[in-house]
């Protein structure tokens, strides 16, 4: 009985005497640190994906409370909401930013965009595209071995089998850009979400010349030009025989969309499905209102320049 | 006798050299090539023709596009069609010349004979600038100019020039029969090469599967010694046949038994490696004048019903060489350019040849399937056969994991020779190889970034 006593009053003694120690320890050596640091990772949402290009939430955490603002620290998992609670902990204001979301930027699904040889080497995009162009005709789009998919934290993406391309879950999606990194080929956009989740985009990263792009993939941009002559925005970048619609400036009229004679503009939100006729109708009108104008004002200015003379 | 070979790694995959007795044969002329500019390692040649020029064989295409850059000639006579980009083997788009054929008109001073002429220039100046005029690449598959590799360093002394006849791939006979057939050539070329580098010792090294091809080059030097001093000085060394001997590391250390260090080149250890190919190409520049303007190339394959070892003028479109041969077999699924091991699958049969391509190859779907992928049972085979003695189950690991570049390079990622040895010895079946070339693109990315940032912090 005795042995069992003293077991516990000599454990319980060295217990106490070296919580003692460790208190006395840990007060002479504490490291100062910012409270808030421990406040701001307790409102970010943990997934600790480093999609706002820090190591993880409280690397994210302890750079915002160093910095002056918030400008370069941004939670595009969170978004605003997360943002908000943030700026209140540090007394900063915040920029409400855009939601975003990735966007594909290829439709060269199996039957517009013939194989032409088979790959039967490691089910890896980036050591694909180390090897060869691709087993289709077109060296600029997607390669189909799902290394988005991999890179996705969220299970926000996933190959469709049907179409051998990548489908984005609206829902799921954080934006946080891992799939854009682990594209070899660039495909993956992180674009603005648009209101109430309506946005344009060109579904297509061929940058070849319009033949070529034509008879690699049915569904292809062959740079043609139409929609950068329709659009009235100028919203439409053309480079490289690619189009690109330069979503600050995009007023989602479609009209781009209607115009494509390829089907390579996207759209995803809209209430209606597009009336291509009528959209069609509507600019021809205008042109033919713009012309006519053009020759009243070239007839109106002739007569002056005639009595100028 | 026990022949000498490398000390670390290396597997022994069967022989297949069903080409061997192919004598190497001149392919017709096609009716158009396509030349490309970046046919060597390095910055792409910029051409200087015009579309619509009239140009000869052996006339100047395209100038270097830097230091490590080379001349490229046209291999044909004819109008230049276009300048434009064209699917290259990998389909990937390349600048291409074009050049519609017609006739076959050489330039002015190109000796065409097939006279053997062993007396070279004195000066190694003379010899040099007329290798570099000739656009010589190395013809092992590496494609580095050679006018570059010929000039070591300021500092560092060449103690010996080793001609690699190793050709240890499987099925690739393009070399054997080059030795057989112009073996004086070669021995000329290798004089040539020893004179430049002002080294005492040659020696040319051939795996011990070409016993002919070793018989046959000891009775040409013992012929060449007999006329010239010259040739004294020059070996013939039989290997022992293991890959990947050919490979620069693993020759040096088979031939003179030193080892270059990690990250070192060949001439740190005092040797200079030309292959068979390039000496002979050295030989038609400073004696004939004759750039490169055509190679040899193996066409093979069991399913391939003619085997050829072709003399193919550099840009022949490769279906024209197929369809010279029989066209495609039916049974074959894959076609490589170079051989087994290193060669890589082409994705595209209108491309055309460039001055490196050896073979060309046929498959059937039997000999192509990979096995199922299974769990890595860390039995060590892929670091036994590593030559580089490298670790690729655990390179393996890192590359997987991502993000591990730091242990990669720490763990010396970078000096993979891409022999695919761990991959042909792996029982589970990992795809090795394919992994960790991809982290060494990375990890050479990040150490040539941080040496363009040290010289830019010098200055």
């Amino acid at each position: 009985m005795s042995a069992i006593l003293w077991t516990i009053i000599i454990i319980a003694t060295l217990g106490l005497v070296l919580a003692v120690v460790l208190y006395l320890v840990a007060e002479r050596f504490k490291v100062e640190e910012d409270p808030r640091i421990d406040e701001i990772e307790k409102v970010m949402p943990g997934a600790n994906c480093g999609g706002c290009g820090f190591a993880g939430c409280r690397a994210f955490a302890d750079t915002a409370v160093k910095a002056p603002n918030l400008d370069a620290n941004y939670c595009p998992v969170g978004g605003n909401e997360v943002m908000k609670k943030v700026a209140a902990i540090l007394g900063y204001e915040v920029q409400e930013k855009a939601p975003e979301i990735a966007v594909v930027r290829c439709n060269g699904n199996c039957e517009a965009r013939p194989r032409i040889n088979e790959y039967d080497g490691y089910a890896s995009c980036r050591v694909k595209a180390a090897l060869y162009s691709g087993d289709t005709a077109c060296s600029f789009g997607c390669l189909g071995c799902g290394d988005c998919v991999n890179a996705c934290q969220f299970g926000a993406i996933s190959m469709d089998p049907a179409t051998g391309l990548p489908v984005v879950d609206q829902e799921k999606c954080t934006a946080c850009g891992a799939c854009a990194k682990a594209c070899p080929k660039n495909i993956i956009e992180i674009r603005p979400k648009g209101p109430r989740g309506m946005r344009l985009w060109v579904s297509c990263m061929n940058k070849d010349k319009g033949p070529a792009a034509k008879k690699a993939c049915a569904n292809a941009c062959i740079g043609c030009s139409i929609c950068f002559n329709t659009c009235t925005h100028g919203a439409i970048v053309f480079e490289n025989n690619l189009a690109y619609i330069d979503p600050a400036k995009c007023k989602l009229c479609r009209e781009c969309e209607a115009m494509c004679p390829t089907g390579a503009i996207h759209a995803t939100g809209f209430p209606k499905p597009l009336d291509k006729d009528a959209v069609k109708a509507r600019i021809r009108e205008r042109n033919t209102k713009a012309a006519e104008a053009k020759k009243a004002a070239e007839a109106a200015a002739e007569p002056q320049k005639k009595e100028e003379e | 006798m026990s022949n000498r070979t490398f000390s670390i790694g290396g597997v022994h995959p069967a022989d297949n050299k069903i080409s061997r007795e192919c004598k190497i044969e001149t392919l017709p002329i096609p009716e158009t090539v396509y030349i490309h500019l970046g046919q060597h390692i390095g910055a792409p040649a910029k051409p200087v023709v015009a579309v619509g020029d009239k140009v000869k064989v052996g006339q100047v295409l395209a100038e270097p596009g830097g230091f490590v850059s080379a001349y490229i000639h046209s291999s044909v006579s004819g109008t230049v069609k276009s300048i434009a980009p064209r699917a290259d083997l990998a389909g990937n788009p390349q600048m291409c010349i074009e050049i519609a054929v017609e006739g076959d008109e050489w330039l002015e001073g190109i000796d065409t004979s097939d006279t053997v002429i062993t007396d070279f220039p004195d000066e190694a100046s003379v010899c040099l600038e007329k290798i570099k005029a000739a656009g010589i690449v190395g013809l092992g598959g590496a494609t580095f100019p050679t006018h570059v590799k010929l000039s070591p360093p300021p500092g560092k002394k060449c103690d010996m020039l080793i001609i690699n006849g190793c050709e240890c791939e499987p099925y690739l006979t393009s070399d054997f029969r080059t030795l057989l057939e112009k073996g004086e050539q070669v021995a000329i070329g290798t004089a040539i090469l020893k004179h430049i580098l002002g080294v005492d010792k040659a020696t040319i090294a051939i795996e011990d599967n070409k016993p002919e091809a070793i018989k046959h080059m000891k009775e040409v030097l013992a012929n060449l010694r007999k006329v010239s001093t010259r040739f004294a000085g020059i070996c013939v060394m039989s290997l022992m046949k293991k890959y990947p001997e050919g490979g620069e590391k693993q020759l040096i250390d088979a031939v003179m038994h030193r080892q270059v260090a990690s990250g070192g080149l060949p001439i740190d250890v005092g040797a200079v490696i030309q292959n068979v190919a390039t000496a002979l190409a050295v030989y038609d520049a400073v004696q004939k004048n004759k750039p490169i303007v055509d190679n040899s190339v193996t066409v093979t394959g069991e399913c391939f019903p003619r085997q050829a070892n072709l003399l193919v003028r550099v840009g022949t479109p490769l279906r024209f060489i197929i369809d010279y041969l029989g066209g495609v077999p039916e049974n074959a699924v894959k076609v490589i350019s170079g051989g087994p091991m290193m060669g890589r699958a082409i994705a595209n049969l209108d491309a055309a040849t460039l001055k490196g391509t050896s073979a060309l190859l046929f498959l059937t779907r039997e000999q192509t399937v990979r096995g199922k992928e299974s769990n890595c049972i860390r039995c060590g085979k892929c670091a036994e056969a590593c030559p580089m003695g490298l670790e690729p189950f655990l390179l393996n690991r890192l590359s997987r994991a991502g993000g591990m570049l730091d242990a990669l390079e720490a763990n010396a990622v970078q000096d993979c020779i891409e022999c695919g040895c761990c991959l042909y010895s792996c029982p589970a079946n990992i795809p090795l190889l394919d992994v960790i070339r991809q982290s060494k693109v990375q990890v050479m990315g990040i150490m040539r970034a941080r040496a363009a940032a040290a010289t830019a912090a010098k200055k």
